[in-house]
C-alpha cells in the first residue's frame, strides 16, 4: 500500500538521514521522515528513544549535524533570520508542560504571538484570542493566571496560543502526559477536531499507545535513535518487528551484559 | 606507589584547573555574544520588525531603578556619614579635619557612590533577573519564545540592558547626592560649620571629571550586571536546586565583576 507521502500530497516536513549528537553521544542515527499536508503523524517511542530530540530538530531549535530537515520545502540549515520568522508564523507548538508565560494572564499568553507579529489593534487581538479560547473550551478564563489553571486547562491554553496565528503545522509534545485518562481523551478529540476544522498538519510526539492509535494517520516508531518503522495504525499494530511488538505489549527488553565492559565501567577512574 | 598517587592527583588538579579555565573562557564568550546580540536588536531590530518593546524597557527601569531608590538612598546616606566620621577622626591627628569635605566630595563621586549603586543593583536585580530567566528556561518558556519567532535575547536581555544604561547613571547621581548629604550632616555636627558652607566647599572641591568618572563606571557596571545575570539565567538547569545555584552564582559574580572592573578602571583613570 502506498503511503500518503508517496502519493501526490506534498510534504510539509521532510527529514533525510538526520544524525545528531549530544556531546559525543549519538542521539539520532540516519532518521528519515515525511509528514504529508493535512495528516496527523505520531512519533512514538519509549523514554530515551530520541523522540523529544527529533521534535527539537523539527522545530528548528537545533540545526542538523548531518542530514537535512526541510519545512514547507525549505532546508532549515540555510535560512536567514527573516526567513525563519516567516516560517515560524506558519508553525504552532504545544509544549509538554504548556510553557505558558507565568507572568502573563491566559489571554495575554494567547495574544502574545499576535502582539509580536502583527499590527492589529487591541480589540481585534482580544476577539481573536477569545475565538481560539472558545475552540479549546476555555472561554471566560482569559483573565486567570496560568498558575490558577489545572493541568488539562494549561495544555488547552497552550494549544489556543499555538493556534492563534492560524498555523499550517502544529506540534504536540506529549499531549496526554500528566493528565487523567478522561482529560487525555478529551484532548485527543480536540486534536482531531482541530485538524478537521483547520486543515493543519499535526505532529504528535508521545509514548501513550492508546492516544497514538486514536489520533494517528500514520505512526513512526523510534527506538534508540533509529526509526523502526513508519506506517498506518494497522501496519504498526500488525508489525512483526520484535522491538515494535515489545513496545506495543509493554514488554521490557533484556540488555545483554558484557562482563568485560561491565568491569571496566565499574572500575573506570579509580586509582 | 606514593609518587604515583601524587602524580595522578597532580594530573587531576591540572585537569580541573584547565577545565575551569576553558569554562571561564566559554562564559566570557557567551556573555560577549549576548552583548553583541542585544546591541544588534536595539539598533537593527526595527528594520527586522523585531524592535525592542518600550513598555518592557519601562517595566525593567521600574524594577531595576525606581524600586531600588529607598534602600540605595539609606545605604548611600549611611556610607557618606561613615566616611565623614572616619575622615574627621583620622585627620584630627594632623589638625586637618576640615579637609574631610574634599575627601568626601572626590571619593564619593569617583568611587563609593557608584560602587554602592552597583552592589545594590547587583543584589536586587542580579538575582531577580537570573531567577526569572532561569525559571523560564526550565519551563520551556524560552523555547516557546523561539518557536514563536521571538528572539529570546531581544525579548529578555535587550530591555534589561537599555534599562540599566538609563537607570545606573540616574541611581549613581542619587547615591552621590545622598552620600554627600550624609557626610554633610556629620560634618555640621562635628566641625561646627553650617550646611551652606559645607555645600560650597563640596562644590569648590568637585571637578566635572570626578562626576564623569563615576557615571562612566556606572554604565560599565550596568552592562556587567546585565550580562552576568542573564547568562546565568539562560544556563540554569537542574530544577529548584539548580535555580538557587544560578541565582547565588549570579549575585556573587555580579559583585565580583563590579569590584574588579572598578579596580581596573580606577587604575587607568587615575594613572
Amino acid at each position: 500500500m502506498a503511503t500518503l507521502a508517496e502519493q501526490a500530497v506534498p510534504s510539509v516536513i521532510e527529514v533525510r538521514d538526520l544524525v545528531t549528537y549530544y556531546g559525543t553521544q549519538k542521539i539520532l542515527d540516519q532518521v528519515s521522515l515525511d509528514v504529508a499536508d493535512g495528516e496527523i503523524m505520531v512519533i512514538m517511542g519509549g523514554s530515551g528513544s530520541g523522540k523529544s530530540t527529533l521534535l527539537r530538530y523539527l522545530l528548528g531549535l537545533h540545526l542538523p549535524d548531518a542530514g537535512s530537515v526541510r519545512l514547507f520545502g525549505r532546508d532549515i540549515s540555510g535560512l536567514s533570520g527573516r526567513e525563519w520568522m516567516e516560517l515560524r508564523r506558519k508553525m504552532g507548538v504545544s509544549f509538554q508542560g504548556g510553557a505558558l508565560f507565568n507572568s502573563m494572564t491566559v489571554g495575554e499568553n494567547v495574544r502574545m504571538p499576535l502582539r509580536e507579529h502583527t499590527r492589529l489593534d487591541e480589540n481585534t487581538m482580544r476577539i481573536m484570542s477569545r475565538m481560539k479560547l472558545e475552540v479549546v473550551n476555555l472561554a471566560g478564563y482569559e483573565n486567570l493566571m496560568p498558575a490558577q489553571l489545572s493541568g488539562g486547562m494549561v495544555k488547552r491554553a497552550a494549544l489556543a496560543r499555538a493556534l492563534v496565528m492560524d498555523p499550517r503545522l502544529l506540534f504536540f509534545d506529549e499531549p496526554s502526559a500528566g493528565l487523567d485518562p478522561v482529560v487525555a481523551a478529551d484532548l485527543d478529540n480536540l486534536i482531531l477536531r482541530i485538524r478537521d476544522a483547520m486543515q493543519v498538519s499535526i505532529v504528535v510526539v508521545t509514548h501513550e499507545l492508546e492516544s497514538a492509535f486514536k489520533i494517528a494517520d500514520r505512526i513512526t516508531v523510534l527506538d534508540r535513535g533509529r526509526i523502526l518503522m513508519t506506517g498506518s495504525v494497522e501496519e504498526v499494530r500488525n508489525s512483526d518487528n520484535q522491538r515494535v511488538r515489545n513496545l506495543l505489549s509493554r514488554t521490557s527488553e533484556d540488555v545483554p551484559v558484557n562482563a568485560e565492559e561491565y568491569m571496566q565501567r565499574l572500575t573506570e577512574g579509580a586509582d | 606507589m606514593a609518587a604515583e598517587l601524587t602524580g595522578s592527583r597532580l594530573q587531576r588538579l591540572v585537569e580541573q584547573v584547565g577545565r575551569r579555565f576553558v569554562s571561564g573562557v566559554e562564559d566570557f564568550g557567551y556573555s560577549a555574544a549576548l552583548l553583541a546580540e542585544s546591541l544588534y536588536w536595539i539598533v537593527f531590530g526595527p528594520w527586522q520588525k523585531q524592535h525592542v518593546r518600550l513598555h518592557a524597557v519601562f517595566a525593567e527601569m521600574m524594577n531595576i531603578g525606581v524600586l531600588a531608590i529607598p534602600v540605595l538612598a539609606i545605604l548611600a546616606f549611611a556610607n557618606g556619614a561613615m566616611m565623614a566620621m572616619q575622615g574627621i577622626y583620622t585627620l584630627r591627628d594632623f589638625g586637618a579635619e576640615s579637609q574631610v569635605v574634599v575627601g568626601i566630595a572626590t571619593s564619593v563621586t569617583r568611587e563609593f557612590g557608584v560602587l554602592i549603586t552597583g552592589i545594590v543593583v547587583a543584589g536586587r536585580s542580579g538575582s531577580a533577573i537570573a531567577a526569572r530567566i532561569g525559571t523560564m528556561q526550565m519551563a520551556q518558556e524560552i523555547d516557546a519564545l523561539r518557536v514563536m519567532g521571538v528572539p529570546p535575547v531581544r525579548y529578555l536581555v535587550a530591555p534589561v540592558l537599555l534599562a540599566m544604561l538609563v537607570m545606573m547613571p540616574v541611581l549613581t547621581i542619587l547615591s552621590d547626592s545622598m552620600a554627600i548629604v550624609g557626610g554633610g550632616v556629620l560634618s555640621v555636627m562635628e566641625l561646627h560649620i553650617d550646611i551652606g558652607t559645607y555645600f560650597e566647599r563640596i562644590l569648590a572641591a568637585l571637578e566635572p571629571a570626578d562626576i564623569w568618572q563615576g557615571l562612566t563606571k556606572s554604565l560599565v557596571f550596568g552592562v556587567l550586571i546585565t550580562l552576568v545575570a542573564t547568562s546565568n539565567g539562560f544556563s540554569a538547569s537542574g530544577g529548584a536546586e539548580g535555580l538557587g545555584r544560578a541565582t547565588t552564582r549570579s549575585v556573587v559574580l555580579c559583585i565580583s565583576a563590579i569590584v574588579v572592573a572598578d579596580m581596573i578602571f580606577t587604575f587607568f583613570l587615575i594613572i
